[in-house]
């Protein structure tokens, strides 16, 4: 038998207040988990037979400040590549993209350069374009081109990073719909004016925090120029290094590093994070 | 005003459109109806070049726009398209959607496009959401957006594929209304559906097409009163049972 239904709706459930035990106890825990686990890691390192030699080597305070402002002038020349060649990559890849991704038989030749592209410059080590072009280069002595190493080896980076930034852009290209092409081309565009009105801009935003994450790998990787004798932080460290046998320099570098990558990655983490959170509004 | 001509198209192996003849009179509003498969939205696809037919000849105004040398994009003006899924770009605001093409294809400047494209969206009662972004609007909404957006470029021909087949039931009668409207107006419209409701109160005539031919061509009423190929009468028996006529 079917319960008579009350007259009215029942009342919402009562909230509760706030519960102290229940907001603190498993904070606490954690808080106590981690002090132990670190606590007994850190003792373990503090009483390793080694670890005074190993801060005296790594961690040594007073080469730490002698060597950071050459590490910190050299760090300013890694900055300075980065933003550069970031802006060159960003610019150059997606004129690649967009090539690759034009459709109609007259642009198979370009597309095929692109492809070729692709697999070449994807296939080879970073560091090796960056040998090759960064001592390659200015040793032809060409008139007319810039001999530094400096712009040669970044040079290589944009080349080398474009290859692997083309096929991000594409991806994001390749992932907006087909109706959204359909519907631009219905209202008579160009094959030029879908991809830059229609396709384009669905595209970056799609790829962005893939786009992020080359940026992070990129603020890293222009320690490579420092083989070719470029003297940013690394190398400067290994100068400091080569001077006094001890490696607090190359600590300072890691340090400035870190300091400059992790906002990077917190940013990049939030970036995607704040797009899924759209894309699933969209779906709802 | 449309004229085609022994339209074939292979998707494939397999023959979407085999041999098709249809004329489509100027202020003419004709309904193409069938089973999913049948080759509808591919016939309506081909005349505006969406899709390229394999064989045989499609004119506009006498013009025959299937050569290989006419120029598709002006061809894509004078004929709008609507699709089933709206397809606007949601990057844009309604705005944007609706004067994209007047600007880029047309050149018009932008207060102009503007001004227009306001004036046709007050038309339809759409004028407060010319500020929002397509995924901000109901399917309703979004598909009147996207058929002013077609009428934009003032088109000879509108071509409307399946354009209520996405939206709730409720929500297809504000589109209905519209495009009642634009029949009023005289605008010459290719109508794919399959809400029969909609061929049989808009169209002067409706298509049946079956495995890629018209079956049968007739007014809505005699259509759906008395068909006379059997492959029809059947089309409409299953309709009919399934409660849908």
């Amino acid at each position: 038998m079917i319960p008579e239904p009350p007259k009215t709706p029942p009342p919402p459930p009562r909230r509760r207040g706030f519960d102290w035990h229940t907001a603190l106890v498993p904070g606490l825990i954690s808080a106590a988990s981690i002090i132990l686990v670190f606590g007994v890691l850190g003792w373990m390192v503090a009483n390793n037979q080694n670890w005074p030699r190993i801060q005296l080597q790594f961690f040594n305070v007073e080469h730490m400040i002698a060597a950071a402002p050459r590490v910190v002038r050299g760090f300013a020349i890694n900055m300075q590549v980065w933003l550069i060649a970031m802006v060159s990559i960003g610019v150059w890849a997606l004129l690649l993209a967009v090539i690759r991704s034009l459709r109609g038989p007259w642009f198979a030749p370009f597309r095929l350069m692109v492809v070729l592209y692709i697999d070449l410059f994807r296939g080879l080590p970073a560091l090796l374009l960056v040998i090759l072009f960064g001592f390659g280069i200015p040793a032809l002595r060409i008139p007319g081109l810039p001999n530094s190493g400096l712009f040669w080896g970044g040079f290589a980076m944009v080349l080398s990073y474009s290859a692997y930034v083309c096929e991000i852009y594409r991806s994001g290209i390749d992932a907006v719909h087909e109706g959204q092409r359909a519907a631009a081309h219905a209202l008579g565009l160009t094959e030029w004016q879908v991809m830059i009105y229609a396709i384009l801009p669905q595209a970056l935003r799609n790829v962005l925090p893939s786009l992020m994450n080359i940026v992070v790998a990129l603020q890293k990787d222009v320690a490579l120029l420092s083989v070719i004798g470029v003297r940013d932080a690394v190398r400067e460290a290994q100068i400091y290094t080569a001077g006094t046998f001890n490696y607090s320099s190359l600590v300072v570098a890691a340090l400035l590093f870190l300091l400059a990558t992790i906002p990077m990655a917190r940013l990049a983490d939030w970036i995607t994070k704040r797009d899924r959170a759209r894309r699933l509004q969209v779906a709802g | 005003m449309i004229e085609i001509d022994g339209l074939t198209k292979y998707f494939g192996d397999h023959l979407v459109l085999d041999r098709i003849n249809l004329s489509v009179a100027r202020h003419e509003v004709v309904c193409l109806i069938g089973a999913s498969g049948s080759g509808k939205s591919t016939l309506l696809r081909c005349i505006n070049r969406l899709v390229e037919p394999d064989w045989g000849e499609i004119r506009l105004d006498g013009v025959p726009i299937t050569d290989a040398s006419f120029g598709k994009t002006g061809l894509q003006r004078r004929v709008g398209i609507v699709f089933q899924s709206y397809n606007l770009f949601p990057h844009m605001t309604v705005l944007d959607n609706i004067t994209l093409a007047p600007r880029k294809v047309q050149r018009m400047n932008r207060a102009k496009a503007r001004e227009k494209a306001l004036e046709m969206l007050a038309l339809f009662g759409m004028e407060r959401f010319a500020k929002a972004y397509p995924e901000q609007l109901s399917g309703g909404q979004q598909q009147r957006v996207a058929v002013v957006r077609a009428l934009a470029g003032a088109p000879d021909v509108l071509l409307l594929d399946e354009i209520t087949a996405a939206l709730d039931p409720e929500l297809v009668g504000e589109v209905m209304t519209v495009i009642r409207g634009l029949k009023e107006q005289g605008l010459t419209m290719v109508i794919v559906t399959h809400e029969m409701g909609f061929a049989r109160d808009l169209a002067d005539r409706v298509c049946f097409l079956d495995d890629g031919r018209i079956a049968e061509d007739a007014p809505p009423a005699q259509l759906f009163g008395t068909p006379e190929h059997p492959r029809t009468q059947q089309f409409l028996q299953r309709l009919l049972d399934g409660g849908r006529l």
